[in-house]
C-alpha cells in the first residue's frame, strides 16, 4: 500500500465505523463494541504505518479536484509531513485507548451505541483535520468536531449541568468559528487557493495583502477551539460530559486542533508581528489565569480542564515565538499524559464515588484501592509539573527554550517582547502548575478518614489503558533527540538555563503546596464535607453522572467547595473566590453577550406580539366584523333574500342597459 | 271541425267586426281590467277573494290571447288556469285553514321593500320595452296564427319530442304530489297520540 | 296593433307578480303571484310569436309547455305547502325561518322534533 492509500484509510475507517455503529446500534447490539474499537484501532495502526512510511522525510502531497467552483477551487488534498503523521499517531492511539476504556466505563449505558459512533466520527474528523491539505476540507472536519463535541458533552443530558455545558461549548466555539470562516475566506482570496501549500508559499513570499487582519480572524477561531483566553470558558464546563470524552476531546485532540492549525499555517502568523504579540499575550494570560483557577477548583476534572487550558497556553506561547516544533512536541506529550490523567480521574471518581477533591481528602486508602491509577497518575502528574525525566519536562523545556531564544533576539522576525512575555508567564505557570498538581495528588491520594467503599477491582480495559498511556508519558521525553528530524530541524533538547529555572520553579511550587497542605490537613479532619455516591455494581459512568448532578446541591457551587482543608484556599488567599469562578469571566460574558441577546429577544418577541400580530389579528377581525354584519342579513326569511336578489338584478340590468346605450 | 269554425269566426272578427283600431282599444281596455284584477289579487286582505280576482286576471289574459289571434292557447288558458289551477288553489286555501274574511296579517313586514323593488323593476322594464318597441306594430291581418289546426300541426310535427318529455314531467309531478301529500302510518299514530 | 301594448302589459303583470311574491305571507298567495308572473311571460311569448310570424310557432309551443309546467308546479307547490302546514301548523312564509343565523333577530321556532319527524317522513 502506498503512503497515500494508507493515509486515506486512516480517517475513513473510523468514519465508516461511526456510520456502521449508528445504523446497527439498535438492531445488533453485539456489533457495537467491535464496530467502535476495531476501526479506531486499525486507524491507529495505519497512522503508525503512515508515519513509518513517511519517516519524517519530504512531505507527501496528494490531491484530487473536488469540483470546479468557478473562483477558488476546492481540492480533496492530503498533506503528510512530520507534524501531520505524528499528531495522527497521537490521535489514533488516544482514540483507541478511549474507545477501549469506554467499553468498560459506559458498559451499561443505554446510549452507548450512539456514544461510540460519535466518538468514532469525532476521531475521523480530527484525523481529517490533521491530514488535510486544503483549508475547506479542514474546515469540514473542524465543524464536525464541534457538533460531535456538543453531543458528547451533553451525553448525560438528564442533568442540567450537562445540558447547559453542551450548549455553552457549542455556542462559544461557534463564536470563534464565525471569524475563523471569514479569515479562511479572506486568506483564500488573498492567496488565490485553499491549498495550504499554496497559502504558505504566498505567505512566505509576502503576497498576503492583510496578514494582521487574517491572522487575528483566524486566532479567534483558534481561541475558541483550543480554549484560549477569552474563549476558554466552555472547557471547564464541558467536564459535565463523561470522562473518556473529556480525555479524548477536551485534552488530547479537539483542543489540540487549534494549536495544530496555527502550527500548520505558522508563516501566515509570522508575517504579522502584531498577531504574534497578540498570540503571546493571549498565551500568557491563558497560562497564568488558568493555573490560578486550577488551584481553586474542587472538581477533580475541572482542575484537569484548567490545566489543559494552561498547557494549551504553553503551545500557543511556543507558536507566538515562532517555534512550531516545540508546540507540536508539547502537544503530543501533553496529549499522552493528559489523556492518562483524565482516564485516571475517571477511575478515581468511580472508586471514590465523588468528583469532589474535598470529599476525597476525607477518604482514606484510596491509593490502595486503585494502585494502577495511583502509580500511573503520579507519574502523569509529575510529567504535568515538568519534573525530569518525564515527557512533560522535555516538551515544556522545548517551549521555554524557544521563548528564551526569542527573548534574546536570536529568532529573526519574532519580537523580543513576545519572547519575554511567554518566558516569564511560562516560568510563573510552571510554579503554579506544580502547585496544583501537588494539591491534586495530595488531596486525592493522601486523604485521611474512613476507608473508601470497595467497588471491586477496576475493569481490565480501564487499567490496561492507563498502562498503555503510561509508556509515552514516562518515556516520550527521549524523543526530544529524535524529533527534530521529523519536524523543522530545530533542536528540542533542554537548555541548561531554562531547565534549572523551570525545575526550580516547579520544585518550589510543589514544596510550598506541600507545606500549605500540612497546615490545612489538620482542618480537614475537623470539618465534615462531601456527598459520596456509591454504586458498586453499576458501570463507572453512573457514579460520575450522579456526582456531576449532585455537586451544586451538595457544595453550593459547580466548581468550588467550602473546604477549609483545601491548601489552594490558603495559597490563593483572597484570590481564591475569584479563581474558583474562573475570574468571573462568565459573569462578564453574561453582561456582554447573554443579557443583550436576551433583551434583543424580548424586543423581538414584543415586536412580534404587539406589532406584527396586530396586523394578523386585524386581518382576522376585519372579516369577522364583516361576517357579523352579513350574518345580520341572514334572517331566514326567504322573501327578504328574494327581494334583495331581485333588487340587485334590477340594478345590474339598468347598469347594463346604461352601459350598452352609452349613457 | 271546431278549429275551422273558430278560424272563420276569428277571421271575421279580425277583418270585419273589430277594425284594427278597435282591436287595439279592446286590448287596452281588457288589459286595464286584467292589470287591475292582478293588483287586487296581490293586495287584497281576503284570501279567497284573491283567488277569485286571480280568475278575473287569468281570464283577461285569455281574452288578450284571443285578440292576438292565439285561439288555441286562449282556450288552454281557460281550461287549465281558470279551470284547474284556481280550483287547486282554493282547495289549498281550504286545506290550510285559511281564514275567511279579512285577515290583517296577509302582507309580511317587508312590504315596502317589495313595493320598491316591484316599482323599480316595472319602471326599468317599461322604459326599456317602450324605448325598444316604440315603432313596432303587429300585423294581425292575414290568416290567424294560433288556430287549433295550426297549433296541432306545429306541436305534433316540430315539437313532438319536447311534448313527450313534458308528459313524463307531468307524470313525475303527479307522483311527487301524491307522495308528498300522503300521510304515513307513523305520522297518523303520532297525530292520534298528540295533544290534538 | 302596437307591440308596446302587450309588452307593457306583460311587464306590469310581471312586476305585480313580483310584488305579490315578495309581500305576501301566505304561501298559497305567493303561488298565485307566481302564476301571475308566468302568465306575463306567456303573454310576451304569444305577442312576439304573432309579431314575428314564426313558421315553427316556437312562442306558442313554448307557451303551451309553460302552462303545462305551471300546472305541475302548482300541484307540487300545493303539496309542499300542505305538508308544511301539516308539520308546522302554519303556511306563513316568514315564519319558516329555520335556516337563519341562530343568534340573529327573530323568534326561534320550537319545532325541532317536528323537523326530525319531517326528515323521517
Amino acid at each position: 500500500m502506498s503512503t497515500t492509500t494508507t493515509a486515506v484509510l486512516v480517517p475513513l475507517l473510523p468514519f465508516l465505523g461511526a456510520v456502521g455503529g449508528l445504523l446497527l446500534g439498535r438492531r445488533a447490539p453485539g456489533f457495537v463494541r467491535p464496530l467502535a474499537v476495531l476501526p479506531t484501532l486499525a486507524a491507529a495502526v495505519l497512522a503508525v504505518a503512515t508515519a513509518w512510511q513517511q519517516g519524517g522525510g519530504r512531505p507527501v502531497d496528494a490531491a484530487t479536484r473536488l469540483t470546479p467552483t468557478g473562483s477558488v477551487p476546492i481540492d480533496l488534498a492530503l498533506h503528510l509531513d512530520g507534524f501531520a503523521v505524528l499528531v495522527a499517531v497521537l490521535v489514533g492511539v488516544v482514540a483507541t485507548c478511549v474507545q477501549l476504556y469506554s467499553t468498560a466505563y459506559l458498559r451499561d449505558d443505554p446510549r452507548y451505541p450512539s456514544y461510540a459512533a460519535l466518538v468514532s466520527l469525532f476521531t475521523a474528523a480530527m484525523l481529517l483535520v490533521v491530514y488535510s491539505g486544503d483549508l475547506m476540507v479542514l474546515l469540514v472536519g473542524w465543524e464536525i468536531m464541534g457538533i460531535c463535541s456538543y453531543f458528547l458533552v451533553g451525553h448525560y443530558w438528564e442533568t442540567e449541568a450537562a445540558r447547559t455545558a453542551s450548549l455553552k461549548a457549542f455556542l462559544v466555539t461557534k463564536l470563534g468559528d464565525v471569524p475563523f470562516l471569514i479569515g479562511i475566506l479572506a486568506l483564500a482570496a488573498d492567496a488565490g487557493t485553499f491549498r495550504i501549500n499554496g497559502i504558505l508559499t504566498a505567505a512566505v513570499s509576502g503576497h498576503l495583502a492583510h496578514p494582521t487582519l487574517i491572522a487575528l480572524l483566524l486566532l479567534a477561531g483558534v481561541a475558541g477551539k483550543s480554549a484560549q483566553f477569552p474563549l476558554h470558558t466552555w472547557l471547564p464546563d464541558a467536564m459535565a460530559g463523561p470522562t473518556p470524552v473529556s480525555a479524548l476531546i477536551h485534552a488530547a485532540t479537539m483542543v489540540a486542533a487549534g494549536v495544530y492549525f496555527v502550527a500548520r499555517l505558522l508563516p501566515v502568523f509570522t508575517a504579522s508581528t502584531a498577531a504574534l504579540v497578540v498570540l503571546a499575550v493571549m498565551a500568557a494570560v491563558t497560562m497564568t489565569g488558568s493555573a490560578l483557577a486550577a488551584l481553586a477548583q474542587d472538581d477533580i476534572k475541572r482542575v484537569l480542564a484548567y490545566s489543559t487550558v494552561g498547557q494549551l497556553g504553553y503551545m500557543t506561547g511556543a507558536l507566538a515565538v515562532g517555534n512550531r516544533s516545540a508546540a507540536v512536541f508539547h502537544l503530543i506529550s501533553h496529549g499522552a499524559f493528559k489523556a492518562l490523567l483524565f482516564l485516571g480521574a475517571g477511575v478515581i471518581i468511580h472508586a471514590a464515588g465523588t468528583n469532589s477533591l474535598g470529599a476525597m481528602a476525607r477518604t482514606g486508602g484510596l491509593a490502595k484501592r486503585i494502585p494502577d491509577a495511583f502509580w500511573t497518575m503520579t507519574v502523569a502528574l509529575l510529567a504535568l509539573a515538568a519534573i525530569p525525566p518525564f515527557s512533560g519536562f522535555f516538551s515544556k523545556e522545548a517551549v521555554l527554550g524557544a521563548a528564551e531564544h526569542a527573548a534574546g533576539g536570536h529568532a529573526p522576525g519574532i519580537p523580543a517582547a513576545a519572547g519575554w512575555t511567554v518566558l516569564i508567564a511560562g516560568l510563573l505557570t510552571a510554579l503554579l502548575t506544580a502547585g496544583y498538581a501537588t494539591r491534586l495528588w495530595l488531596m486525592a491520594f493522601r486523604g485521611t478518614g474512613p476507608e473508601a467503599a470497595d467497588h471491586g477491582r477496576e475493569p481490565l480495559a480501564m487499567n490496561g489503558v492507563l498502562w498503555i498511556l503510561f509508556v509515552p508519558t514516562a518515556a516520550l521525553g527521549l524523543a526530544a533527540w529524535k524529533l527534530p528530524h521529523w519536524f523543522d530541524g530545530r533542536p528540542l533538547t533542554p537548555t541548561l538555563t531554562t531547565s534549572l529555572l523551570s525545575t526550580g520553579c516547579a520544585l518550589a511550587g510543589a514544596a510550598v503546596t506541600y507545606a500549605a497542605w500540612r497546615r490545612t490537613s489538620v482542618l480537614t479532619a475537623r470539618t465534615p464535607l462531601g456527598a459520596v455516591a456509591a454504586d458498586p455494581d453499576a458501570a463507572p459512568a453512573v457514579s460520575e453522572a450522579e456526582a456531576i448532578a449532585s455537586h451544586t446541591l451538595a457544595y453550593g457551587h459547580i466548581a468550588s467547595a467550602p473546604d477549609p482543608g483545601d491548601p489552594g484556599r490558603l495559597l490563593l488567599g483572597p484570590l481564591h473566590r475569584h479563581a474558583a469562578t474562573g475570574f468571573h469571566l462568565d459573569a462578564v460574558y453574561s453582561a456582554l453577550f447573554v443579557r443583550p441577546v436576551r433583551a434583543a429577544a424580548r424586543l423581538a418577541a414584543f415586536l412580534d406580539r404587539e406589532v406584527v400580530e396586530t396586523y394578523v389579528r386585524g386581518a382576522g377581525s376585519a372579516p369577522r366584523l364583516l361576517g357579523t354584519a352579513v350574518r345580520r342579513a341572514q334572517t331566514g326569511n326567504v322573501q327578504t333574500y328574494l327581494g334583495a336578489l331581485l333588487a340587485g338584478s334590477v340594478v345590474l340590468a339598468v347598469a347594463a342597459v346604461l352601459v350598452a346605450t352609452g349613457a | 271541425m271546431t278549429g275551422t269554425g273558430t278560424h272563420d269566426v276569428l277571421a271575421a272578427q279580425a277583418h270585419g267586426f273589430l277594425s284594427p283600431t278597435g282591436v287595439e282599444i279592446v286590448f287596452l281596455l281588457v288589459g286595464v281590467v286584467t292589470l287591475g284584477a292582478a293588483i287586487v289579487t296581490v293586495t287584497t286582505r281576503q284570501l279567497v277573494h284573491a283567488a277569485l280576482w286571480l280568475v278575473v286576471a287569468l281570464g283577461g289574459i285569455a281574452v288578450e290571447y284571443l285578440l292576438l289571434t292565439a285561439e288555441f292557447i286562449a282556450w288552454v288558458q281557460v281550461l287549465i288556469y281558470v279551470g284547474s289551477v284556481v280550483v287547486l288553489l282554493l282547495f289549498g286555501l281550504m286545506l290550510t285553514k285559511a281564514p275567511i274574511g279579512r285577515s290583517p296579517d296577509a302582507d309580511s313586514a317587508n312590504r315596502p321593500a317589495a313595493l320598491a323593488v316591484a316599482v323599480a323593476a316595472a319602471a326599468a322594464l317599461v322604459w326599456v320595452v317602450a324605448d325598444a318597441f316604440r315603432t313596432t306594430w303587429i300585423d294581425l291581418r292575414g290568416a290567424p296564427q294560433g288556430t287549433t289546426k295550426v297549433s296541432g300541426e306545429i306541436l305534433f310535427r316540430h315539437w313532438v319530442l319536447p311534448f313527450e318529455a313534458l308528459s313524463v314531467l307531468l307524470l313525475a309531478a303527479l307522483v311527487g304530489a301524491i307522495v308528498l301529500s300522503r300521510r304515513t302510518e307513523r305520522e297518523n299514530t303520532e297525530r292520534k297520540n298528540g295533544a290534538r | 296593433m302596437h307591440l308596446v301594448y302587450p309588452a307593457v302589459l306583460a311587464v306590469l303583470l310581471f312586476c305585480t307578480g313580483v310584488y305579490g311574491v315578495l309581500a305576501r305571507r301566505n304561501a298559497i298567495l305567493v303561488l298565485m303571484s307566481v302564476e301571475l308572473m308566468l302568465n306575463a311571460v306567456n303573454l310576451n311569448l304569444v305577442a312576439f310569436d304573432v309579431w314575428l310570424r314564426d313558421t315553427l310557432h316556437a312562442g306558442q309551443a313554448l307557451t303551451l309547455f309553460t302552462i303545462a309546467i305551471a300546472a305541475a308546479e302548482i300541484g307540487i307547490g300545493l303539496a309542499i305547502v300542505l305538508q308544511v302546514h301539516r308539520n308546522r301548523g302554519t303556511a306563513d312564509i316568514d315564519r319558516l325561518r329555520d335556516l337563519r343565523e341562530p343568534d340573529g333577530a327573530g323568534p326561534q321556532q320550537p319545532a325541532d322534533h317536528d323537523e326530525k319527524a319531517e326528515a323521517a317522513a
